[in-house]
């Protein structure tokens, strides 16, 4: 696994221009000092794709494995956009810049917007709809983005600042902001990587899991924070993007079959992959200009929704 | 056998009076917002300054104000919410599900990518816009029909097929703003958002001229809209060829909403909106289309005042029926789920 993903950052950087030269720089010793920033701007970045990639698809992993739901994932449901509306809201309202200040609205926003997407499509219902989940989420995504256009276009001082709360963008994220988060989302992921064996037996229905001893509420319980820090925290680093906790799950069933333990362990090590190939494709794409990556990851995730969608066997997870 | 095909139904007097009391809103509405702005003026005023010309031969300021600057863009958002709301009737009509409006299921986004790509590769002329606008509301109209097909389109498949079409039109229509000159990316992103900017009559008429052109093709469509209300049995059963007709009415829908796109730019939940709420209103079992222009114009308006006077700057009205829009499909969501209860 850590060689795969020490081969993901090898090949993310490649493809860009100079990638070969830059390689052998990194490796040895940066003569000039030109590359060196060009390094300097592209490394922690790739480690920012890393994070923010792991804790997505982790994320999706969970909240998949615990709604029962295979089109769950915090850029669907809305997590993410409500995480990165309260972040955006404590640097236009309340003027926190710095990451340590605004990390913990990013995890408020997470929580709240979790908990309403669950009312809103649940609400009522007794069970909970995949497809009404998913509206609500795009529903409560596209309010919250809404808000954040509208505030952005009406001062445009503030137009750099709220940029990446609205698409969800990797650029000029620098490796403050990713420090800062990465201590939460380690905590997270160790919460959640050993949740794979109760999971496994939540999956045989909540009586039977009761009956063998699995602790349903503390399963339950322990998930809902995991999804909260790690959603939180990757829209904290990148804004929201949608797709990877999407894809990544999927892929890694897949593989694994439906044994969580695993499903969880290859969603950490392919949703770097996935995102850092996305954050790839989104400076080639428009080269030499860059796309928001959260942009590309809807390039690439939508018709892995489609497909999702038209496989009715898919949607009973 | 039964002589006639179609019963017509009784007119009751609740229609008659939600919808002229829809009109009378309206054009309250209209007053106001012709007297709002940087030079106000009262409802008094407005009406003296809109019969000003007729009177007078020199009209004054507060006419030319009125008529030329103001009249035109207020024309534009009842006649475009207008158009949206009835899109969006035909759409949900035809999906049966209060959902199934062009917005959601991407036509909108659609034939903003037309727009853009005429833009890039005709420069803005109208007729180039218009066409790639339908082009491109045509091309993902089908594109989302023939993905969501599986045994026949069912209504929550569609949706969840248009949202993830949406998403991916959504990054192409950046990535090809993003590549294309400044200049041409920046006339393209002026109404990405869905703006009424339009200053004047010459940029006005042409627009609302084609979408009142369409109107015959609207009209055309109720009656086998009707049919098919009542299930494709019983349709077929009444002489209407159901899939034709399903066809027709998805073209006029989407030529409708690529008309206003073309000019607009994407304006989301009037046609997701005005429908739903024409109907609650007339307390009708389809979805009555008098009425839905009539909520239609009068949302796209009143978005529009908002858009235009809520914050320091103006925004472009699509952010605010974003907005609205959103909230109003969690209300859709919530009411829907305790109906089921």
């Amino acid at each position: 696994m850590a060689a795969l993903a020490l081969i993901s950052v090898a090949v993310g950087s490649r493809p860009v221009p100079l990638g070969a030269v830059l390689e052998i720089l990194a490796g040895g010793e940066a003569a000039d000092s030109d590359h060196h920033a060009v390094m300097g701007l592209r490394v922690p970045r790739t480690i920012a794709a890393a994070v923010v990639g792991a804790a997505l698809a982790v994320a999706g992993a969970l909240m998949q494995s615990l709604t029962r739901n295979p089109l769950a994932e915090p850029g669907l449901l809305g997590v993410s956009a409500g995480s990165a509306f309260a972040v955006a809201m404590a640097i236009a309202v309340f003027g926190i810049t710095s990451a340590a200040g605004y990390i913990w609205f990013a995890l408020f926003g997470a929580l709240v917007a979790t908990v309403a997407v669950a009312l809103i499509g649940g609400m009522g219902t007794g069970r909970i709809d995949p497809i009404r989940l998913v509206l609500a989420g795009v529903a409560l995504s596209a309010v919250l983005s809404g808000i954040i256009g509208a505030l952005r276009l009406s001062d445009p001082q503030t137009f750099n600042a709220l940029q990446v709360w609205e698409a969800g963008m990797l650029a000029g994220r620098g490796l403050e902001i990713t420090l800062t988060v990465l201590p939460l989302i380690l905590l997270a992921l160790l919460v959640a990587l050993p949740l794979g064996t109760s999971l496994n037996t939540l999956a045989m229905g909540d009586e039977l899991a009761a009956s063998l001893g699995v602790s349903l509420v503390r399963t339950r319980v322990l998930a809902i924070l995991a999804i909260t820090v790690l959603a939180g925290g990757a829209a904290a680093i990148a804004g929201p993007i949608a797709f990877i906790g999407l894809m990544v799950p999927h892929a890694a069933r897949w593989i694994a079959g439906a044994d969580q333990r695993w499903v969880l362990r290859l969603s950490l090590v392919f949703g770097p992959v996935l995102m850092i190939f996305a954050d790839v494709l989104a400076r080639l794409l428009v080269w030499p200009g860059e796309m928001p990556v959260g942009l590309v990851s809807a390039l690439v995730g939508a018709p892995v929704l489609v497909l999702l969608i038209r496989r009715r066997k898919a949607l009973r997870l | 056998m039964l002589t006639t095909h179609h019963t017509p139904t009784p007119i009751t007097s609740r229609p008659v009076v939600v919808g002229a009391a829809l009109a009378a809103a309206t054009a309250a509405l209209v007053v106001l917002a012709l007297g709002m702005g940087d030079y106000p003026l009262s409802p008094a005023e407005v009406l003296s300054a809109l019969v000003g010309p007729l009177v007078s031969d020199s009209p004054d300021f507060s006419s030319t104000v009125v008529l030329e600057w103001r009249l035109p863009r207020i024309t534009a958002a009842v006649v475009f919410g207008a158009a949206l709301a009835v899109a969006g009737a035909l759409f949900q009509t035809l999906t049966r599900n209060p959902l199934g409006s062009p917005d959601i299921i991407g036509f909108s986004t659609g034939a903003y990518t037309g727009v853009i790509l005429a833009t890039v590769v005709f420069g803005g002329a109208f007729v180039g816009t218009t066409g790639g606008a339908i082009l491109g509301g045509l091309g993902t109209a089908l594109l989302v029909y023939l993905l969501a097909y599986r045994k026949g389109v069912q209504g929550y498949r569609l949706i969840i097929v248009g949202i993830g079409v949406t998403a991916a039109l959504h990054a192409v229509n950046s990535w090809i703003l993003i590549r294309a000159e400044t200049e041409v990316a920046m006339s393209a992103a002026i109404w990405g958002a869905g703006s009424l900017s339009l200053t004047s009559w010459s940029d006005v008429l042409p627009a609302v001229g084609v979408v009142l052109a369409a109107l015959p093709l609207v009209l055309a469509s109720v009656r086998p809209m009707r049919q098919l209300e009542l299930g494709d049995d019983v349709a077929s059963s009444h002489g209407v060829k159901v899939e034709p007709t399903r066809l027709m009415i998805l073209g006029v829908g989407v030529l409708l909403t690529a008309l206003v796109t073309a000019t607009a730019g994407p304006i989301a939940f009037v046609a997701l909106a005005a429908p739903q709420i024409a109907r609650r209103l007339a307390r009708s079992t389809g979805i009555p289309l008098t009425h839905s222009a009539l909520t239609g114009a009068f949302l796209l308006l009143g978005a529009d005042m908002v858009a235009q006077q809520a914050l320091a700057q103006p925004i472009p009205v699509g952010m605010v029926t974003v907005i609205l829009g959103g909230a109003y499909l969690c209300f859709l969501l919530v009411s829907d789920g305790r109906r089921e209860r």
